[in-house]
């Protein structure tokens, strides 16, 4: 049987060799393919209809587009509708990266750390490079507190600087540990329900406890897959609204 | 949203696109205090996102810290004491994070700072 570890193992699906770089499609980016391809295929077909009444495929889609318009609305406010696709486009794919990984057999790309590292990475460039474009060197002003003793200002700003570094960390650690610890357990509480089941007619009996948990545990981890995209779109609009509004 | 479906061009009153901005101002005002009530729960309240929320940011501005201190012993030859300073430092930076994750300040570096004028109706629940 397999370990709980296997499930995250990077498998190549066409070697790509080019000089020393490895860029093999694998698995990975298949399932990413998969949540990009899934995603447009979700829009562009629900919206074909352009139905005043939507239909139940229109509805889930204007569902979604009105739930991230809000979410920016309320967090960022009227200047931030021209990141909405931004935000949304990252909102779906990392809910379909979390949802694809819900099915058996599937790879859920978002527990690696390189992945969502890659996300928060280009959500903090992208957002110093915004504050920086909109206010100039006065976007620094971000690091000086209001109020703060002039004796304790070097300090201060040096903690300011790690906290506004650790952004993109605690952003991509989030998503990633949350996603691999939950796919972790299933497997762990799997793999005791068959070694459990294995071991005669008390096993089996007993093994009811720790199906009933992965069964709980899948419903958990439904809502830790939503909760974890929205999270992380929610940052990014609170990131966004930062740069946008310094004072 | 008003109906799409009914057509504008009954003259009711005066000025056809008068009466509609009226009506769309009327539709926004609900929109408006909803938005003011909701906003100080809009940040994940609950309980165990918070926590892994708090959890995520103590160990990551640690983290952050502690490797600005190694790559600049690495670089100026001081092998263990900037990364001593800097552990520090990251705690310190943690805490902070957490500090204002958990009043609801949005991560925003500068504490105590609003952003914009209807959200310091929040920081204080």
């Amino acid at each position: 049987m397999a370990g709980p570890i296997e499930q995250f193992e990077i498998k190549d699906i066409i070697p790509i060799q080019i000089g020393s770089l490895d860029l093999s499609f694998t698995n990975s980016s298949l399932f990413m393919v998969l949540a990009v391809g899934v995603v447009t295929l979700l829009m562009t077909l629900s919206m074909r209809g352009h139905l005043l009444v939507p239909n139940r495929l229109q509805s889930v889609s204007e569902l979604m587009y009105e739930f991230v318009a809000n979410m920016v609305k309320e967090n960022v406010g009227r200047e931030g509708r021209p990141y909405f696709p931004f935000v949304f486009t990252l909102f779906m794919f990392i809910l379909f990266g979390n949802m694809l990984g819900m099915v058996p057999y599937s790879f859920t790309f978002t527990s690696h750390i390189i992945v969502t590292f890659g996300l928060a990475a280009m959500v903090f460039l992208g957002v110093t490079i915004l504050g920086f474009a909109k206010h100039g060197t006065h976007f620094l002003s971000l690091f000086v507190p209001e109020g703060a003793p002039k004796a304790l200002l070097p300090l201060i700003i040096l903690i300011e600087v790690i906290s506004y570094l650790s952004r993109p960390v605690s952003l991509s650690i989030r998503l990633f540990a949350n996603m691999m610890a939950g796919h972790t357990m299933l497997k762990v509480f799997a793999g005791f329900t068959v070694t459990m089941g294995s071991a005669g007619l008390i096993g089996v009996l007993g093994s009811v406890a720790p199906l009933a948990i992965n069964v709980a545990l899948t419903g958990f981890e439904f809502l830790v897959a939503f909760l974890q995209a929205y999270v992380f779109a929610l940052l990014t609009c609170l990131y966004i609204n930062d740069a946008i509004h310094l004072h | 949203m008003w109906e799409r479906g009914k057509p504008i061009s009954q003259p009711e009153g005066n000025d056809p696109l008068n009466d509609l901005d009226r009506k769309l101002r009327e539709a926004r005002e609900p929109e408006k205090k909803r938005r003011v009530s909701v906003r100080p729960a809009g940040s994940d309240n609950r309980a165990s996102s918070m926590a892994f929320r708090v959890g995520s940011e103590l160990v990551s501005a640690l983290l952050v810290g502690v490797g600005i201190g190694w790559l600049l012993d690495e670089w100026l030859g001081t092998k263990p004491w900037l990364m001593v300073v800097f552990f520090f430092l990251g705690s310190a930076a943690g805490i902070y994070n957490v500090y204002r994750a958990v009043n609801g300040m949005s991560m925003t570096p500068g504490m105590g700072r609003t952003s914009d004028p209807d959200n310091d109706d929040g920081s204080s629940s």
